[in-house]
Order: C-alpha cells, then structure tokens, then sequence
C-alpha cells in the first residue's frame, strides 16, 4: 500500500489532478447557474435546470459520447479551438477534466443552489438598507452565507471527480500518463491476465481516498458552521 | 418634513396611506397588527415600491410615481431596525457595526463609532458574535449599525415586539436617549400605548390600511379612533407638561397643564422639564362646584366639550381645561343624569396624585 508503483503513482496523481481541475473550472458557473435556478424567474429557468441535471440521468458514456461528436477535431467545435486555442480535448488530461466536470456539474450546482435558497432574503434587505447595491450585496452576504453549500458542494464534487469512469474513457481514451485515472487504471488491470494484485491494491487506494475525503469534509463543515454561529 | 402619500393594493388588502410628519422628531405608527404600518415603512425604506404616491423627505423625493422617481433602497440613507433584529451571522458585532458605516458616504458624518458605542452601551458586546447576544442586546447593535450608517432617517419597525418586559427595558432607555440626544428623525411602529407614550412625539393612528389621523399624543388620545386601538382600559388623555416645581424630597411635582396645574408623583425630574401624563379616564373624578376637603389634592377646571356613550353603562366626559388640552372622564350614566352633565358646563376635574404615577415620562426637549 505504502510502497505504489509509478504507473498507480500516475493513476492517482492523475486522479487528483483531473478531479481538482474539474472543480476549479467548474465552481464559478456552479455558482451563476446556482443563482439563476434559485432567484430568477426567467422562463427558461426550467429548461436550464433539466439542462444541467442531465448528466445525471443519462448514461455516463453517452455523455462522453456527446462530448465527442461535439468537440473532437472533426466537428466545428473542436477545429474552431485548434486553429484559435491549439487546444484539441480529446485524449488529453484537460479532456478528461471537462468530462469530469460536466459529469459532476450538477452535484456541484445542487448543493449551491440549496445553499442559497436558504439564504434569508431579510439578510439581504437589512444590507440594502444600509446601503450595499445588488453586487456589494452578494458579495458581502448572499456569498459568504452560502458558503457551507459551495464547500459541500466543492468537495462533493471533487469526490465524485475522483471515480469518473465512462464519460472520461469514452471522450478521453484510457492513455496512461494521460487520462488514465484511478478508476481506468483499476479497469485495465482487472482486463488484464494476473492484474488482480494490483486491481486489489487500487480498489483499497480509491477506498482509503474517499474516507479520507469524508473526513476532511466534516471537519471543514464544522469549522464553517462555528464562524456562522450555528 | 416627511410627507408621504401613497397607494399599494393586494389581494385582500389595500394601503392607502397619507402623512405629513414634522422632521425631525419620532413619529409612531400605532394600530393594531396587521393593519399596514410594517408595509408603510416598507414603501419608506425604499424595499417596497407603491403602486402609486409620492414619498418627500426633507425636501428630497424619494418616489414619485407619476415622474417615474424611485430612489433605490440602498440610496436612500434611510436606517432601517427591523423586528428581528436581523444581525449578519457571519460578521461579529463590530463587523456588523461597520457594515453600514463603510458604506455611507465621506462627508457629513454626524455620528462616529465611539458615539454610538457609549450612547447604546455595545462596548461590552464588541468581541461577541451575534448567536451570542441576547434579544436586547441583538436590537441595540442592530440600532448602532443603523446609526452608522448615518441615516437621515430612521426606521423601527416593532423594536421590541420580540423582546419580554426586561428585556424592553434594556433598550427603551436608549431609543430615548437617542431621541433627546440625536436629530435623526425616526419613524417607529408600534401596537404598545407604553411604547407610544415614551417615545412619540407625533402619532399616526393606522387602521385597515389607513391613516385616521395624526398629530401630536395629547391631540390624538382623547380621539374616538384611539380609544378603539388602545381598549377601554387604557382609555384616557395623554397631556404634555412643563415641571413649575419640583417636591424632591416627597418625590412630588407641579406640572403646568392646560389652564392648570397638576401636583403629582414625579420622582427624577426636574424644574422645566418636559413631562408627558396619562390620566386614565377611569382614575378621573368629576365635581360640578370646586371640592373642599378631600385627600385628592388636585381640581382642574374645565368645560365640557362632549359626553360620549362608553363600554356599558359608562358615559366619557370630555372636558376642555384650557390652553388647546382636554381630559377624559369615565363617570356612570347614573351620575351623568344627578350631576346634570351637559356639553357647555363648567366643572371641576379631580385627579388623584397618585393615580398619575407610573405615566409619567420625559417627552423629550423640543428640537430646534
């Protein structure tokens, strides 16, 4: 356990990189999305929210697949950002990071929606009253007060990033050094004849991850909800 | 000046609101719950727009529908103490204080940090968190952090509806204090006579969405819609009174009211102090030839105005005692046929010292 070899070293330096990525860019339209389903009223609300959700309910590897009719060097998509960006997603870490982060999107925007939408509004008001505008407002009170929510949903996230399996094989290939996360390099193990040590040995990783995790998790919940007085 | 006028309907309900209310000075919307005081201080503040009206602060127009002028809440400089306080929890007692005041603009700061700090008693509450705090102590930081703010007016809506008798006695004193002390105008709203009684220095009467009527306590507490708010046992006259002479070691004062003046229970007062007095209308005694040996010591002459049919048998004598005041006496219909109690007549009205107590309260210096 205590002595990896490079290529579960890869695996799971991998994994914490692609997961960590995945929230980084995933967290600020998290939090807009969040804001958009919780406060406004516009009519496409609804369609935006079953937008987001979809990952959810569809099958990873379709997801993946989507991903890759609509991103890899044969659509517009994805020769508009080679010929503008010289960024080609697919088989590469930054891809299998977008899959991540689409696949845990929703987690992501659940838990700060909920946040927010427990935000007393009243708050909000007193802030007006003493005179902080609608940015200065947010960013004063509705933020900070949501903050359990984002941390939650950051490290719900960052969880579930960690065992993304279909989408990322599917968009991103299973290229060691690569994309070949925890969870790909658990698969190609167990498909391989005497793998089973090793596919033992990742399994035990991945659960000693996740507690590890967990734990961190509450402790940071507690910290938070002591600032908040709660 | 604040003036106000304005219309805001809603299913089932409709405000319908007119005031003109001298500035500054406090202003108390008093009416029973429910009957739209907290939705007009709302249209006020600027968090609530009226269908239709126009708010006038100071010379400034705040709303005006009609040319489509709406301050928004956060421009207005309007304070703002709401029922619950509403503390931010994530900020301590000082981040909250601070709040407002980084917000307010550069000049024309008229109260600093250390003047509220001394003026409210928060220096103890500094380092605390606002789950800390008492319910008192929660209402007196979110005044300072109104204060801060530097309002040019200030709203309460409900101060201590939340707070039980000792606790609204840990922040009364200082809403006094802030009256005599600052020239922010303030508008509160209560359901409380006592509240009104200590701290008013002009009443709205609301009711159903409505102003009745308006003006100063004295004027209004003799008025039909104000007995209907406050009871049949709070009914009576509140009088405003300068102290001639003060009896410190009895504890006793002569106040002038009216064409009179009043010897009563005053402890802590002194010589021109203003004093504001309840005469209850069920304490009050009426005599048509001025009394001689009795223990009440006092006998203010009065005209009749108007007799009014009271709760059960009970009659309400109105009775003019001069220089614009006028008092409230509940007698039976028995005594007003033998007494012959008739609008145009003369008598005497005799008011126990002792039954004066316990209303007596500072009603603030005028303001200039």
């Amino acid at each position: 356990m205590l002595s990896l070899t490079p290529a579960e070293m890869d695996a799971l330096r991998l994994s914490l990189d692609v997961a960590l990525r995945s929230v980084a860019i995933s967290l600020p339209p998290a939090v807009l999305v969040a804001y958009l389903l919780a406060r406004s009223r516009f009519p496409g609300v609804l369609a935006l929210d079953a937008l987001v959700h979809l990952p959810l309910v569809l099958p990873p590897v379709a997801v993946g697949y989507l991903l890759l009719v609509s991103l890899d060097s044969r659509s517009a998509t994805g020769q508009w950002l080679l010929a503008h960006f010289g960024v080609a997603l697919p088989f590469t870490t930054w891809g299998a990071t977008l899959a991540t982060a689409v696949m845990t999107f929703p987690l992501m925007v659940r838990a700060i929606r909920l946040a927010l939408e427990s935000v007393d509004r009243g708050l909000e008001a007193a802030a007006r009253t003493l005179g902080a505008g609608p940015l200065d407002r947010f960013v004063s009170i509705t933020l900070p007060l949501t903050l359990p929510g984002i941390l939650a949903g950051l490290l719900t996230a960052f969880a579930a990033g960690l065992g993304q399996f279909g989408a990322v094989i599917t968009f991103a290939s299973n290229v060691p050094g690569v994309t070949r996360t925890l969870p790909l390099a658990l698969y190609t193990a167990i498909q391989e004849p005497g793998g089973e040590a090793m596919a033992m040995r990742l399994a035990v990783l991945s659960i000693a991850l996740g507690v590890l995790g967990l734990v961190l998790a509450e402790l940071l919940a507690r910290r938070v909800h002591r600032l908040l007085g709660r | 000046m604040l003036r106000l006028s304005v219309v805001k309907r809603w299913t089932g309900f409709k405000l319908r609101a007119e005031l003109e209310a001298p500035t500054p000075g406090v202003v108390a919307l008093f009416g029973r719950s429910g009957c739209g005081k907290t939705t007009l201080i709302n249209i006020l503040s600027g968090l609530l727009q009226p269908d239709e009206g126009r708010v006038e602060l100071d010379g400034v127009v705040l709303t005006d529908t009609r040319q489509r002028v709406r301050v928004p809440a956060e421009r207005r400089r309007i304070g703002y103490v709401f029922q619950d306080a509403r503390l931010f929890p994530h900020l301590g007692v000082l981040g909250n204080l601070r709040y407002g005041m980084r917000r307010a603009p550069r000049e024309g700061r008229s109260i600093g940090l250390e003047e509220v700090l001394a003026l409210l008693g928060l220096e103890p509450l500094l380092g605390r968190r606002p789950y800390q705090l008492s319910g008192g102590e929660r209402q007196r930081v979110a005044l300072g952090r109104a204060l801060l703010s530097q309002p040019r007016l200030l709203l309460l809506d409900e101060p201590l509806a939340a707070l039980d008798a000792a606790r609204r006695e840990e922040v009364l004193p200082y809403l006094e204090a802030l009256r005599d002390q600052l020239s922010i105008p303030m508008v509160f709203v209560s359901h409380q006579l006592d509240e009104v009684l200590r701290l008013a220095t002009h009443v709205a009467l609301m009711e159903s969405g409505e102003i009745l009527a308006s003006g100063t306590l004295s004027d209004l507490s003799v008025r039909p819609e104000f007995r209907a708010i406050v009871g049949p046992e709070a009914v009576g006259a509140v009088l405003d009174g300068v102290v001639t002479q003060v009896d410190t070691a009895n504890g006793m004062a002569d106040v002038r009211i009216g064409r009179g003046t009043l010897h009563i229970s005053a402890p802590n007062t002194r010589a021109g102090a203003r004093l504001r007095i309840q005469l209850l209308a069920r304490d009050l005694i009426l005599a048509t030839e001025p009394p001689r040996g009795l223990s009440v010591r006092n006998a203010v002459e009065g005209v009749i105005t108007e007799l009014s049919n009271d709760i059960g048998q009970a009659v309400l004598v109105k009775v003019d005692i001069g220089a614009g005041a006028s008092v409230l006496a509940r007698v039976t219909r028995n005594a007003t046929a033998a007494l012959g109690l008739r609008a145009g007549m003369t008598l005497w009205v005799l008011v126990k010292a002792v039954s004066a107590r316990g209303h007596t309260y500072s009603a603030g210096e005028p303001r200039v």
